[in-house]
């Protein structure tokens, strides 16, 4: 879970809950929910096609100056549907080391 | 000036609600709310409101309008009634999570099944523990009152809430009553218009509605539990000033021929005034009897009601609705809890009645105040009673 840097008094809880900062989201990294596995790209079969991109419903994969596709560990909820959807299995999912 | 003249309620409600200037109303037809807002309709369609009606495909919607409109900074309103109300149950929560001032006029009506559509406080009565104000009409000039103080209520600063205002289905919101509708230069002298503190505004975003995780939550609650509790003191102030206005006076807990009872029923909404001919009768013959009804049900009104009750030996509540399962009906539950920590307190004999728009008659109340002194006397320990029920 991340971590809330200001934690309000409830006379100070902004009204309705409401978030005052737009864009706040950003300072969520949620990547530390991830299960404990992670994704792994072999850049030896990887054809740059950019479906791990496409299909990455955590938008956690970034696309590179060389063509090739890189996941955040920043978002990466570590489930594996890149690997999956792979069409070269350029792509494993290995143990996070603890 | 103001003009006194017959009107039917619902239709008295609407002209409180033009009066009122919304900027927004959203509704779903259902009965025995549709003239209401029937009639909205025609007078914003006829230019006599300048407001946008959202015709909406559910109830859900309705209040889901009235949610981002009141975000918006809008003065919103709307009106449902029974299987409406129970669909809005959702949208509920989350106009008093965001601290949203709306109002809602509720027509009070009974919950399937069976189909009914017929009056008790089967409807509100789940929603009681949404976080809403929640005021309770017996005729139609309240009615009219109470619409208009519910806005003024809801948009203080101090509150930013949404408030509902009861009234009985068909019984009160389809009879012809005398009104007294204030004049527009009185209204707006008593509700200004709108000024939100906070609002959905492209130039200074903020975001409503985002999640609150375990570490914000318990604090969001007791901010909304704090601003409902101080509400109190709000609606207080706005019933002195549409006093000094209006000439009518409210209070949170009505007392009608109290002094010297022992004996009190305790009602809500517009059977209150077929008990006080009840408590004319038995007066009469003598009895010392009065009545107290609950004007402000949320938030409950402690130290009034307690000052109420002050002289009586005997309460008899009348309650319209259940709480099945549990130890009576909502109202009795309340009371009986509030009652709970005083070493002296009154005998509490607990009636549910008038369910389904079974007609609740001078003679029942009469009836149920004689059981309440013959139980007291017993010192018979009960859950509740139903009246009228058939056994064969």
């Amino acid at each position: 879970m991340a971590k809330i840097e200001a934690l309000h008094p409830w006379k100070e809880v902004p009204l309705g809950c409401a978030i005052l900062e737009a864009g706040n989201a950003r300072k969520f990294k949620t990547g530390d929910w991830r299960s404990k596995i992670r994704p792994k790209t072999d850049y030896e079969k990887c054809i740059k096609c950019g479906l791990c991109w496409i299909f990455c419903p955590d938008m956690a994969y970034g696309h590179r100056e060389d063509g090739y596709f890189d996941w955040n560990s920043d978002y990466c909820k570590g489930c594996g549907i890149c690997a999956r959807e792979c069409p070269k299995e350029a792509i494993q999912m290995i143990a996070e080391e603890e | 000036m103001a003009v006194r003249k017959g009107m039917e309620v619902s239709i008295a409600v609407s002209e409180a609600v033009k009066l009122a200037n919304a900027d927004v109303i959203s509704a779903y037809p259902i009965t025995p709310q549709t003239h209401i807002v029937e009639h909205l309709s025609e007078l914003v369609a006829d230019g006599e409101l300048k407001a946008a009606f959202v015709p909406v495909e559910s109830e859900h919607s309705a209040l889901s309008a009235c949610v981002g409109a009141a975000a918006a900074g809008a003065r919103a309103y709307t009106a449902t009634s029974s299987q409406g109300l129970a669909l809005m149950h959702e949208i509920m929560f989350i106009a008093s999570g965001l601290r949203l001032p709306m109002v809602m006029t509720v027509v009070n009506r009974a919950l399937s099944t069976p189909i009914n559509i017929w009056n008790d406080l089967s409807d509100i009565m789940p929603e009681r523990d949404t976080g809403w104000i929640q005021l309770f009409a017996i005729n139609g000039q309240e009615a009219v009152d109470l619409t208009l103080q519910a806005f003024r209520i809801a948009e203080d600063p101090r509150v930013l809430l949404p408030v509902l205002v009861n009234l009985d289905g068909f019984i009160l919101s389809h009879v012809i009553e005398p009104v007294e509708m204030p004049d527009q230069e009185q209204v707006d002298r008593f509700l200004p218009v709108f000024k939100p503190v906070m609002r959905l505004d492209p130039d200074q975003p903020v975001t409503y509605g985002a999640f609150g995780s375990p570490d914000v939550y318990t604090e969001v609650k007791k901010q909304l539990e704090e601003a409902l509790v101080g509400s109190q003191k709000v609606v207080a102030e706005v019933w002195k000033e549409f006093r000094s206005i209006f000439g009518r006076n409210y209070k949170p807990i009505e007392s009608y021929k109290t002094k010297g009872a022992e004996t009190l029923l305790l009602t809500l909404g517009s059977i209150s005034e077929t008990a006080m001919s009840a408590v004319d009768a038995l007066r009469e013959k003598g009895r010392k009897v009065g009545l107290i009804h609950i004007r402000l049900w949320r938030p409950f009104p402690f130290k009034e009601f307690f000052q109420a009750i002050r002289e009586a030996k005997v309460l008899a509540v009348v309650d319209r609705a259940l709480t099945p399962g549990g130890i009576g009906g909502p109202v009795g539950l309340e009371v009986k809890s509030a009652l709970f920590q005083k070493a002296d307190r009154p005998y509490v004999a607990e009636f549910v009645a008038g369910l389904g728009g079974r007609d609740l008659t001078v003679e029942l109340f009469s009836e149920m105040v004689e059981k309440a002194i013959g139980y007291a006397r017993k010192g018979k320990e009960m859950r509740y009673e139903m009246i009228g029920v058939r056994e064969k």
